[in-house]
């Protein structure tokens, strides 16, 4: 993938935390892809964690010798091209990890992700936070922190999204929402995240599935 | 003197085994008896679980890594095995760890039974008589190489372009025999277009007058004029547009105009020409025309009904396929294609597909994505088949 945000310095942060969480809603023993699986820490986590099978995705070349190190079968291609790779119905859960605004058509994308697997995990920033909305509202320039560290016209982040739009996008595209948080990188849980997750959340997981 | 450069496996000689049995070919074919001659480098282990199985291409041997005796006066250097590059200790198929064999396929022209070997009932060449022998041949005969070293199941079978077609082959008919498989810029079968230009090759030769039906041995001659036009445009065919143009563009040899004649003027001619030459001294064209037919008839979803998700659904081995972007003669949609089938039976199959310009030859070269690739997947095995070893990743 071409690297969605500063995926390391997120990577480092948010693990064990995100990793965690993802971990809880995976099946023991089930199949899972994981789109855009970077070094493939995450699959090999879910591997010890809890014995998944599967594949993941990746771009960057510099990525598919760290996943082979990582022991995790990891297939080279551009999510952009879709999941023709992968039968229908071939997986409990297909997860998109802060690469989804990268996307080039991320609605195709999500329909694919739901042909291929019953349950969907999706992880993005959310364009919604707090600091960014006030660099929009009281600088007028567009957002650029340690989230979001590019400027508008060349960032890799095409397709940047809220909370609330996402959850949007999933009641037209007919899937059920299972499960939705919102995290801070430092992983630290405050009354305002979970008052207003779409204001204080950093990076949003959600959850969903096919009725 | 020429000495070994480091990282090489060093002087290597050739062993040959024979079997004094029969074998019955795919084709309805038959050899009374057969041999194999092979080389091997590293130290197989006391549990026999490290030994490595490389199969070769079209135009390759069993001289893989490392150099050959020569007598004096003769260049040594020029003698370094074909993958050279990817075996040797330190290496990503590392001979300090792993024991690693390569044999002549049936049918070749380096010291395996073929058609110029003499055939037992005339005492004269095979020629045109040796019949056609296919890749699942040649794994079975891989096969019994296997046993006569006592090596029940590979740690790896790794193979490029036609010796991927092999390593894949050895996943269907042996799949408790091999732990990983390692098919690098290869195919599930040829396409129209590669079967296209292998009849180009073999239409060349066979129209050579100097074939003379393939009992061109007793004329003491050889069709060296097909065979060089077969090697130029398979050349071309090896390499990409880009690189072709990147290593001789529309460069002129030794001046700067026309001289408007038929003399090769342009190097990439020159280029193809030697190319052609060198080839023809060094192969026999009836195994090159058996190599094109083992490589157009190589399908094994045909007895799979057309299915090659059907064809892998026995495999057992786990996978690493690597394909180049510039290589449009075995092209990444291939290998993706064997990836698919793999993963529609839930094999554990890891894919890369490495960006380089130097089209289908790029496998036989040092590109440092395509060994970072290499060297990983093999660590894994490794850490693996190898008792009481570890390694750790490289950074």
């Amino acid at each position: 993938m071409t690297v969605p945000i500063s995926q390391s310095k997120l990577q480092s942060n948010l693990t064990r935390y995100d990793h965690r969480l993802i971990s809880e809603w995976v099946t023991e023993g089930s199949r899972v892809i994981d789109l855009g699986c970077g070094n493939g820490a995450l699959l090999k986590h879910l591997h010890a964690e809890k014995n998944v099978s599967g594949y993941g995705v990746e771009l960057s070349q510099e990525m598919i010798a760290q996943c082979i190190d990582n022991g995790i079968n990891v297939i080279q291609f551009n999510l952009d091209q879709g999941l023709g790779h992968f039968d229908t119905n071939s997986f409990d859960t297909v997860i998109l990890s802060l690469t989804l605004q990268a996307m080039r058509r991320p609605r195709e994308l999500l329909n694919e992700m739901m042909r291929v697997g019953k349950q969907g995990i999706v992880t993005f920033p959310n364009f919604a936070h707090w600091r960014n909305r006030w660099q929009i509202a009281i600088n007028g320039k567009m957002p650029e922190n340690e989230q979001l560290p590019y400027k508008w016209f060349n960032t890799p982040n095409i397709h940047l999204c809220t909370i609330r739009d996402f959850h949007a996008l999933c009641l037209d595209l007919g899937f059920e929402i299972e499960s939705s948080v919102a995290v801070r990188t430092d992983g630290q849980q405050t009354l305002g995240l979970k008052a207003l997750p779409n204001v204080f959340g950093e990076i949003a997981l959600c959850r969903f599935s096919k009725p | 003197m020429f000495v070994p450069p480091d990282h090489s496996v060093g002087i290597v000689t050739p062993k040959t085994v024979v079997f004094d049995e029969p074998l019955e070919l795919e084709s309805k074919g038959r050899l009374e008896s057969y041999q194999l001659v092979y080389e091997t480098y590293g130290t197989l282990n006391s549990n026999k679980s490290n030994a490595v199985l490389i199969c070769h291409a079209l135009s390759g041997d069993h001289h893989v890594a490392g150099y050959h005796a020569v007598e004096s006066g003769q260049d040594q250097s020029k003698t370094k095995g074909w993958w050279d590059t990817m075996i040797g200790p330190g290496k990503p198929i590392d001979t300090n760890r792993f024991y690693v064999v390569s044999s002549n396929n049936v049918g070749g022209c380096n010291g395996s039974t073929g058609p110029s070997s003499t055939n037992p009932n005339t005492n004269k060449p095979y020629g045109p008589d040796f019949p056609i022998v296919t890749v699942a041949d040649w794994v079975r005969t891989q096969a019994k190489l296997s046993d006569h070293l006592g090596i029940e199941q590979w740690a790896a079978v790794v193979g490029g372009s036609l010796g991927g077609m092999q390593a894949l082959q050895w996943s269907i008919t042996f799949p408790d025999r091999l732990r990983h498989c390692l098919v690098i810029a290869s195919a599930p079968k040829l396409n129209a277009q590669n079967i296209g230009f292998n009849d180009v090759a073999r239409q060349a030769i066979r129209t050579d007058p100097d074939f003379h039906n393939g009992n061109y041995y007793n004329q003491h001659t050889s069709p060296a004029r097909g065979m060089r036009v077969a090697r130029m445009i398979g050349h071309i065919t090896y390499l990409s547009e880009d690189m072709m143009g990147l290593k001789f563009g529309r460069d002129l040899r030794k001046k700067s105009k026309f001289d408007y004649e038929f003399t090769p003027e342009f190097e990439v001619e020159s280029y193809l020409r030697h190319q052609g030459d060198r080839f023809v001294n060094r192969f026999d064209a009836n195994t090159y025309l058996l190599m094109t037919k083992a490589l157009d008839y190589f399908d094994p979803a045909d007895e799979a009904a057309g299915s090659l998700t059907k064809a892998l659904d026995q495999v057992k081995a786990d996978f690493l396929v690597v394909s180049f972007t510039s290589d449009w003669r075995f092209s990444p949609e291939r290998s993706r294609e064997i990836v698919r089938a793999l993963q529609s039976n839930r094999v554990n199959v890891s894919y890369s597909e490495i960006q380089c310009d130097q089209g289908h030859d790029s496998f036989l070269l040092e590109i440092k994505d395509y060994m970072a690739v290499m060297q990983s997947y093999m660590n894994r095995i490794a850490n693996e088949c190898l008792p009481n070893h570890h390694v750790k990743a490289n950074k």
